[in-house]
This record gives structure tokens, sequence and C-alpha cells, in this order.
């Protein structure tokens, strides 16, 4: 699903990011990106989504080798990842079920098909009440729902998420969490960056950890690993 | 591209223009208020240009005949004339025909000087009132009706008038009317255009993370810039149809006034039928050029990154 073979990255003000990462992420798996603050956690997503190109090294996602990928193709590998992000990053002067909607309408997606999916995500994610609200008008943990929601709405193959609890109370943080792993039931591989200790202790799945730029820990049933 | 898609990116246009208020609101008085000082200065060049063919138009060549020539000697000089290809009209005045306009034209004191000519010692000469295509060309026509006058033996013709020298004053007048106006409006349009792109920059800059999240989603460059084409041409429409009925109510309004006014009757101005369709035409092609313009060229530094 994900492979990277000896990645390395250093962005141009030479910053020196990630140094020989080798990994592999298969379908369907649940992945903690756990360390300290800078050490490449968001640079490693950053690279599964294509917003960076790799220095050095082979990455493919899907089966697409996307270090070569053309600048024009990026939007087509993207449609089938979602992000998720700490900061949500839905379109402020959409509706929720527009922000939704709008990850179809960029697939080209039949208007009625939209309609029965967008409803039909909205509902999982226990929002479909609010489709006609104003991001602004909801609460940080409405809002990350809002963009789960988007995020699977395409059933993307893999779903990238950075920090997504990281403005959320810790009864919030658990909604998202039983949320994202119910998509991870359903079929979706999950690669998830997060600094929340409680979380990856108790929800255990597989914890990879970086630091400096390397893998300093790649473990199943991992725990956090770090004092905060 | 598909319908549905084609008519989602008109919607979303339509609805951007809405919900971005203040800053469409901005964008759409900006062209429309650099449009309407483009329009008023366009209208008052078209009048210069009208007064100034009005002028030109006058520009006429005479040319006085030697007198005593007899019929068949005019007529050929006649035919001469007509020959020269940038004349428009030639016009034999006989010399009767001279002295009755010179009696019309002149007042109560000149009519009694006049009185003792007849048609037998009438002074005039017989002369040519000619007109040109293109009154530009009048020195040129007049020295070639003054080569006919030397190939002759008999040098028929006494002498060709048409101002020199106060001609060329006239055009240079004119031109210069011509050419500035030319000018401010050429200004005019290029500043309408920085205006507007400052403005739908701001506006596009605000959005500039609303088009990184398009990004994200997988949407093609394409995709994202439709909305914005869309947006643009609503706006440069609004904009300058907004100035365009302005423009053209206040001028038609402006003619019913001049005309009613009888101590504006020396200046005709331009009919509404003459220019507005003109007038109408630029704005609004300009108007759209400018708001699709500013939309795509502003939205493209975004795309790229």
């Amino acid at each position: 699903m994900i492979e990277m073979h000896d990645i390395w990255k250093t962005y141009p003000d030479g910053t020196v990011a990630l140094q020989g990462i080798n990994v592999v992420i298969d379908r369907n798996e649940f992945v903690y990106i756990v360390g300290p603050s800078g050490a490449g956690k968001s640079t490693f997503l950053k690279l599964i989504y294509r917003e960076e190109v790799p220095t050095k090294g082979q990455i493919s996602v899907n089966g697409f080798n996307i270090g070569k990928l053309k600048r024009r193709k990026i939007p087509y590998i993207r449609r089938n990842i979602g992000v998720i992000f700490q900061d949500y990053r839905l379109l402020p002067k959409l509706t929720v079920y527009e922000n939704v909607a709008f990850a179809m309408e960029v697939i080209e997606a039949p208007r009625r098909l939209i309609k029965r999916r967008t409803m039909e995500v909205l509902d999982l994610v226990g929002l479909k009440h609010k489709a006609g609200s104003m991001p602004s008008q909801l609460s940080g943990g409405e809002q990350q729902r809002v963009a789960i929601a988007r995020a699977i709405v395409n059933n993307p193959a893999v779903i990238v998420a950075d920090e997504p609890t990281g403005n959320l109370d810790p009864d919030t943080s658990w909604e998202i969490m039983k949320l994202l792993e119910e998509i991870n039931f359903r079929g979706t591989t999950i690669v998830m960056a997060t600094h929340n200790k409680e979380i990856v202790n108790t929800m255990r799945k597989r914890v990879i950890a970086i630091e400096n730029g390397k893998i300093v820990r790649d473990q199943q049933r991992g725990d956090y690993g770090y004092e905060i | 591209m598909r319908f549905s898609t084609l008519a989602r990116h008109v919607r979303e246009g339509g609805k951007s223009v809405v919900r971005n208020g203040w800053l469409s609101f901005a964008s759409i008085s900006s062209i429309a208020v650099s449009l309407f000082i483009l329009g008023v200065f366009m209208l008052l060049s078209l009048n210069v240009n009208k007064l100034a063919d009005q002028l030109d138009s006058q520009v006429m060549i005479r040319v006085y005949l030697k007198l005593g020539l007899d019929e068949a000697k005019i007529e050929e000089v006649g035919r001469e004339i007509r020959r020269i290809p940038e004349l428009k009209t030639v016009t034999f005045v006989s010399k009767a025909e001279g002295l009755e306009r010179l009696r019309q034209m002149s007042g109560e004191e000149g009519k009694e000087a006049l009185k003792g000519y007849t048609e037998e010692n009438n002074p005039l000469p017989d002369s040519f009132e000619i007109e040109v295509f293109n009154p530009q060309t009048v020195a040129v026509a007049a020295q070639k009706i003054e080569a006919i006058n030397e190939r002759d033996p008999d040098q028929p013709i006494m002498s060709v008038r048409y101002g020199a020298g106060t001609v060329e004053k006239l055009f240079k007048v004119t031109n210069a009317l011509r050419n500035i106006g030319l000018i401010i409006v050429a200004g005019l349009a290029v500043m309408a255009m920085f205006l507007i792109s400052t403005t739908i920059r701001t506006s596009i800059f605000s959005r500039r993370r609303e088009i990184e999240i398009m990004k994200l989603v997988g949407a093609t460059n394409a995709f994202i810039r439709w909305p914005f084409f869309v947006e643009g041409i609503l706006i440069g429409l609004i904009g300058s149809g907004i100035t365009t009925l302005v423009l053209l109510f206040g001028y038609s309004w402006l003619i019913g006034t001049t005309q009613k006014d009888i101590g504006l009757y020396l200046i005709e101005l331009a009919s509404l039928e003459e220019v507005g369709w003109i007038v109408a035409v630029s704005i609004l092609g300009l108007g759209i050029i400018l708001g699709v313009w500013g939309s795509v060229i502003s939205i493209r530094k975004f795309l790229r990154a």
C-alpha cells in the first residue's frame, strides 16, 4: 500500500527532515507516527499525499511511484488519499454539506450520487442534522468530523491524519478516534501522526517512532514510549 | 468536462460573487468607476473627432481661371482637373454665379458697392470649387492642379487657393486633439487595469487557503480556476453594465438639454445612435476582459505552488 525505500528529504533552506526512511505499510493497517516535534513526522505524511517530494529514494502509494509523478497528475492521486489536519481545513464559506460534496464534485460525480453519498457519510459521522450549517457555527469536534466525512466520501484507500485530535478535549478526541477506528474496520488504511500518549497507549496499534528523521522504533501494538 | 460540472462552475462563480460580499462590491465599483471615467473621455473624444471631421470637411480648393477664356478651354481645364484622383467633387462656378453669391453674402453697404456691376462688366473670374476625399491631401491636390497650369502653354489658371498655411494649422490642431484624446483614453484604460487587478488580487489572496484546500482534496487547476473565471466575467459584466447604462442615459439627457438650449446650437453633439453602440460595446467588452483578466492572472500565482 505505502512503501518507502531509503527516503531522504532536505528542504531548500537546508533543514534535513528525513534521513533514510525504509517502511512498508500494508492495506488495512492503522499506524501511529510518534516522536518529538520537528522529528520529521509531518514531512513523512506530506510525502504520502505528495505535498512534498523526496530528495532521494523511492516512494509508492497505492502502487504509484509518486516520487516521479508529473505535477498535473497530482490531483488524481490525491483523490485516493483522504487527509485530516489538526486545524480541520474546511472551506469557510461553504456549508457542511457543500464542504463534503466538494470532494465529490472534484471527481465530477453525478449530482444525485453526490447527494446520496454526502448524506450517507454525514450520517456516519453523526452530523446529518448540521448539513446546512457553516463551519464557523460548529464546535471543534464537529468540524473535525466534517473533515473526516470529506476525507472518506470518495472511499479512499488511505487516510493520512496529522494530529487530528491536537485541538480537541479528551472526550471529543475519543469520539474522533472511535470514528477513525470504525473507518479502519471498513477497510481503509490509516496513518496518523499524534502526540496523544493516552490514545496510543489505550487504542493499541502499530507504532512508528521517528527521531531526527530516522525510524527508531516500529512496533505492532506498541506504546507511546515518551514521557510528556 | 461534463455539462453538470460546467453548470456547477457557473453556479459556484455566482455564489462566490454573493458570498464575498464587500470584496465583490469593491471589484464591481472599481470597474464601474474607472470605466465610467474612461467612458466620459471616450464620449468627449468622439465628439472632438466629430468636430475635427466637420472642420476638416469644410476645407475646399478654389481654382480661379484667367479672364476671357472661351468655353472650350474652360471645359478642357475642367476635364484635366477631374482626372486628379484625390478630388471628390469639382463644381464649376461661372462668374455670373460668383457675382450673385457675392451679392448675397455682402451686407447693405456691400450691395451698394456692387450695384454698378452687371453681366457685361462683371470683374469676377470663372472658378472651380473642389472638395477632396481626404482633407489632409488638400495641399498635394492643389499642387497637382498648379502642375496642370504649368503644362498648358496658355496658363489658363490665375490662382489656386485652399487657405495654405491656415489649413495646415487647422490640421495640426485637429490632429493634436485626436491624439490627446487617444492618449488619455489609453492611459485611463491602463489605470483601470491596475486598479482592478489590485482589488481582485486582494480578494483572491484572502482565498489562498481555500485554493490550498481544494488542491488537497484533488481538484485540478482547471477545476479551481473555472469558478474564478465565471466570477470575473460576472463582476466585469455587472460593473461595466452599470457604467454603460449611466453613460448612455447621461449622454442622451445631455443631448436633450443642449438641443433645447439655443445658446449651444453651434456645437452639434454626436447623436446617441452615432456613438452609443461604440461606447456600449467597448465598455462592456473592456469590463469583461478586465474582470476575467484580473481573476485569471491573480489566481495563476497560487495555482503554480
